[in-house]
């Protein structure tokens, strides 16, 4: 079985979001970068099914050099190779036409749910159109049964029990797999794992990004004693009118 | 030209956040018509109008029942053609958002999730997303002819501007290639508030100290007619279900209210919660970072404060 899991490179969920260059570049100054955290479940599963029952996980991310140590650590927690795109991940579009052109031949391609950047959550149903393959997320469970894959989606207040033959497109969440750590062992055999890097296929994705912004900062907390409870729900009632 | 909107429902009843679409929808000036799937009452359906819908389509097959995403995008493409509409509208949701990416990917669409606002038209077609879990936004010009736009909830107001409206029956023909995905099963929480549309939000964190003492969170969350959810910590801990979790890999909620109970405030969960409209932390922690983001707070035992809340509002009503 051949596994293709899509990462991205991310700011780590403790990042403060700035912008550069009149507030049309992401500012990278003091941010570390990560695995996606739903990539990281994607990826931890595919490990997971390789291990157990024999698979080669390639890793596949669209994204500029620097995102190439994000790679290798995705190749130290236990992918056999590696597919770099050449390019920004300017936006869903893009990224899916990227990942369409060289998930050909793959029997599962996994995913985060979404990127923690942009929030799309659409990328696995864009490349489940394009290669005509099924997409269902966000995926909390998967079992490989032969030719055949049991899921469990997350549906609002409940989850969802689904069947689906290989191949497909699944974006991923917890708990569908542990975290997994890379081991010196992974960290020292990635370095000479194979890293391929390809230019980007040209497409129009029809969209076009003008500006970022940052949300209005929030004013002060108004404290109440905990003696008087009926103030707070004044408050609610009257001055923030949310009750 | 025209736009179509997708409802969802629920039990026979049609979502708020959809009801948001159609207001969303009726905002862009175009004539409006609505989409229904599956069983859904014909009263929900009719009242559509009333948001803005001048025409509903209902496609009652019953193999639709079940919200089977490439099945229920195939109805969509079609029904964009048969309406000649150049806009879809829809709430994002684990139904709405994966349909959105298809739809959009199959008749070359301008597509956007997690819409904030109305768009701006004075120059082309601009959406405001929200991005970085909330932390951010970014304004995107959607420049296909036809454009998918998905919502976040509260991206419009839904509010009367009209009556209701006749329900035109839709027929679909399904291929056996659209139920490539079957759903065998599905468990859901009923009778209860669901989480992702609640108007307030009761949370709780390691605070509460242990899931038996829950039972004072839903007492408040039933009097306020609000959903329970809770920190990462809790949900890991198997003290509360995963599908409670709110927070940066969790739930993102955008309630009225939300009223965090025990929780710190580590970054991860503001990221679900920054679109509230209102935060009210209650710690026994003066010190706890989550007031820095509150409107209001009590620092006091979650024990003591609670059940006086709740009475509180009971009286209060």
């Amino acid at each position: 079985m051949k596994i293709l899991v899509c990462i991205t490179h991310v700011p780590d969920t403790t990042s403060k979001i700035n912008f550069t260059d009149n507030n049309t570049k992401f500012d990278p100054a003091g941010v570390q970068f990560i695995i996606g955290p739903y990539d990281d479940y994607a990826l931890a599963r595919a490990i997971e099914i390789k291990e157990a029952s024999g698979a080669t996980v390639t890793v596949l991310n669209v994204g500029p050099v620097e995102t190439e140590p994000t790679i290798r650590k995705a190749l130290a927690i236990g992918a056999d190779d590696a597919i770099r795109v050449n390019a920004e991940p300017t936006d869903s579009f893009f990224v899916a036409a990227q990942i369409a052109e060289h998930a050909k031949g793959y029997d599962l391609i996994l995913m985060g749910r979404e990127s923690i950047d942009y929030n799309s959550g659409v990328v696995h149903g864009i490349v489940g159109e394009m290669l005509g393959i099924p997409s269902v997320s966000p995926v909390m469970k998967l079992e490989i049964d032969g030719t055949k894959a049991k899921l469990a989606r997350e549906i609002e207040g409940g989850k969802e029990y689904l069947e689906v033959s290989l191949p497909f497109v699944a974006g991923c969440q917890e708990p569908i797999a542990e975290w997994k750590i890379p081991n010196m062992r992974g960290i020292m055999s990635a370095r000479t794992k194979p890293l391929k890097v390809v230019d980007p296929k040209a497409v129009d994705s029809g969209v076009a990004l003008q500006k970022f912004e940052l949300p209005a900062p929030k004013g002060s907390v108004k404290m109440i004693s905990a003696d008087n409870v009926t103030e707070l729900v004044t408050l609610l009632k009257n001055e923030a009118k949310v009750l | 030209m025209s736009t179509l909107v997708f409802v969802e429902s629920a039990d026979g009843k049609i979502k708020k956040t959809s009801l948001e679409a159609v207001a969303y929808a009726h905002a862009l000036k175009n004539s409006v018509t609505a989409i229904a799937l599956g069983s859904v009452e014909q009263a929900e359906l009719e009242s559509l109008g009333k948001y803005g819908a001048q025409k509903v389509l209902h496609a009652s097959d019953s193999k639709l029942n079940a919200g089977v995403i490439q099945a229920y995008a195939s109805v969509l493409v079609k029904a964009m053609q048969d309406e000649n509409a150049d806009v879809l509208v829809l709430a994002n949701s684990s139904l709405g958002t994966p349909i959105a990416a298809r739809v959009a990917a199959r008749i070359g669409a301008s597509l956007a999730s997690n819409v904030v606002e109305v768009p701006d038209t004075s120059a082309g077609f601009v959406v405001k997303r929200s991005i970085y879990t909330g932390k951010a936004f970014a304004k995107v010009e959607l420049k296909n002819p036809r454009k998918v736009i998905g919502l976040k909830k509260n991206a419009a107001e839904a509010k009367e501007v009209g009556g209701t409206v006749s329900v035109t029956p839709y027929a679909v023909s399904l291929a056996d290639a659209d139920f490539a995905v079957t759903i065998t099963s599905s468990e859901k929480a009923t009778g209860e508030v669901l989480l992702p549309e609640a108007n307030i939000v009761v949370s709780g964190g390691r605070g509460m100290k242990g899931p038996e003492h829950w039972s004072i969170l839903e007492e408040l969350a039933r009097t306020l007619h609000a959903a329970t959810g809770c920190s990462k910590p809790v949900s890991d801990m198997g003290w509360r279900p995963h599908h409670e979790h709110v927070g940066q890999t969790g739930v993102k909620v955008a309630p009225q209210l939300y009223i965090a109970v025990g929780i710190s405030g580590a970054i991860q969960h503001l990221a679900g919660v920054n679109s509230s409209k209102c935060i009210v932390v209650i710690n026994k922690d003066a010190e706890a970072p989550f007031f820095k983001a509150a409107d209001y707070g009590i620092v006091g035992d979650a024990f003591d404060v609670i059940p006086k809340l709740t009475e509180a509002i009971k009286a209060a009503k």
